[in-house]
């Protein structure tokens, strides 16, 4: 599993790879009330806005972490965006996208070097 | 930036694991372990005790309480003179251009008055109290904390370490003794809840607020939740949803301006703006702040532009998620045209036009002791 340093996570999954939020985001997030996706299909940049989390605290942006395609979206968050806090490495990962390069994969932390990060 | 204040619960505030965050000058707890929505929930479900210290107690005497109420009456469209001893009212400052200053709370206790003004405002609404209350001894009051217990079982809870506060109905006052300290008590509070608000000698605030969470029933609260259960209550936050732009008509507050302060009254105007304000009154003003429901899960935050077709018509002042309502609510101000209850708008969230549903206020029946 790889980490940004907008506190997501991707792990691969065959060609693609999934992506959510960390349990630390998540905390800091708190009580999330609405999660708003991309549409499937869409092609994005590294850097894009392209998720809307808000929290009963504020509204926050997560971005592509790389250059690619998103293949499927999370609906369930929806309807029960309370999920995002609840298992926020399992259950509510937001979406699945192709990316480019693989290897661009590597330009992300690690778990340890995630770690150190948040301290 | 100057720095930061705190308040007498300071340091128990970290020992209960409080997130603190700056908020008018002060370091103020915005919410505890349990988080904002927990915390909110407990509230309506039990007490929740709020630390709100950081707001402006003040305390005005005069030769004879009359004198004191009449000065008052100069700066507030409120009927001072018609308020009891042993009660408290809201009531609001007004500019000359009939915009508001501040919002308080004012406190008939017998020798003088007892006031409560916004943390941000208070050092701009003693000086105004000082500057216009020449004949009045205006003192900020600095040695004492402020606590507000909000909920359903506020009253046994309070009872329990206080008796004698179950006799208190919605907008007493009184004063009891705790240990040797005097403990000023209102009925009241800005969640919506039935409640009390406590300012307590700064040398026995720590333990006193100890004894009232070691009331099961008790949790301690954070801003954050004070925020969402005030919105649900349809209650104003002074900054967001009333200032010097926005007339108590506009904003909903006719209801603050007692008979004896209207036009035809025994003490009809004598406040500033008062010509704009009583014009509204019988005219009418030409926007309204209104509830608003989101027809989506997408909340609507301060800032949002409302619209009816093309036509901009108004913006969210305050919007977020309401936690007993489980679903996202704000309010804002919209042109007259536009304010009747279930006119349906929409508001521009992040450049998609998502509909939107003017409603009545508050958005959950309040639970006063009346």
């Amino acid at each position: 599993m790889k980490f940004t340093e907008e506190h997501e996570w991707l792990r691969t999954d065959g060609d693609v790879i999934v992506v959510g939020i960390t349990a630390h985001a998540a905390e800091q997030l708190g009580d999330v009330v609405f999660v708003e996706l991309p549409e499937p299909e869409t092609k994005v940049a590294k850097g894009d806005d392209i998720v809307v989390i808000e929290s009963v605290k504020a509204a926050s942006d997560i971005t592509a972490p790389l250059d690619g395609e998103i293949v499927e979206v999370n609906d369930a968050l929806a309807d029960n965006p309370g999920m995002v806090n609840d298992d926020p490495l399992g259950a509510a990962w937001f979406f699945k996208m192709k990316i480019d390069d693989m290897g661009q994969l590597n330009d992300h932390m690690d778990e340890d070097a995630y770690n150190d990060m948040i301290g | 930036m100057s720095e930061l204040k705190r308040t007498p619960l300071y340091d128990l505030h970290l020992s209960l694991g409080a997130k603190m965050v700056p908020f008018a000058g002060y370091e103020m707890p915005v919410q505890y372990a349990p988080g904002v929505m927990k915390e909110h929930l407990h509230t309506r479900a039990a007490a929740g005790l709020f630390d709100v210290s950081h707001m402006g107690q003040v305390r005005v005497d005069a030769s004879s309480l009359d004198v004191a109420a009449t000065a008052l009456e100069r700066l507030v469209p409120v009927s001072v003179l018609g308020l009891d001893e042993g009660r408290q009212r809201y009531g609001l400052f007004t500019d000359e251009t009939g915009g508001i200053l501040d919002d308080l709370m004012i406190a008939n206790r017998g020798d003088h008055l007892f006031l409560v003004v916004n943390a941000a405002m208070k050092d701009q609404d003693i000086a105004h109290l000082q500057a216009h209350l020449i004949d009045c001894q205006v003192t900020p009051i600095t040695d004492r904390a402020l606590l507000a217990l909000q909920g359903p079982s506020s009253e046994a809870a309070l009872e329990t370490i206080s008796p004698g506060v179950v006799d208190m109905r919605f907008m007493d006052v009184r004063t009891l003794d705790w240990q040797g300290g005097e403990l000023w008590i209102s009925r009241s509070g800005y969640s919506g809840e039935d409640g009390y608000e406590i300012s307590v000698p700064e040398g026995i605030a720590r333990a006193f607020t100890e004894a009232l969470l070691g009331i099961e029933a008790v949790e301690a609260i954070g801003l954050g939740a004070r925020d969402s259960l005030r919105l649900e209550a349809g209650l104003c936050l002074y900054g967001s949803d009333i200032d010097t732009t926005t007339s108590p008509i506009e904003a909903g507050l006719a209801w603050a301006i007692q008979k004896p302060r209207r036009s035809g009254g025994d003490r009809a105007g004598g406040f500033p703006g008062a010509d704009r304000i009583l014009r509204e009154l019988e005219e009418g003003a030409s926007r309204h702040r209104v509830g608003l429901l989101p027809e989506g899960r997408a909340p609507m935050r301060a800032g949002t532009q409302l619209f009816a077709g093309d036509t901009a018509v108004g913006e969210v002042t305050s919007g977020g998620f309401g936690p007993s309502l489980e679903r996202p609510i704000s309010m804002g101000y919209v042109s007259i045209n536009y304010a009747e209850t279930g006119t349906a708008l929409e508001a521009d969230v992040r450049g998609k036009r998502l509909p939107v549903t003017v409603a009545d206020m508050p958005f959950r029946p309040s639970t006063y002791k009346r």
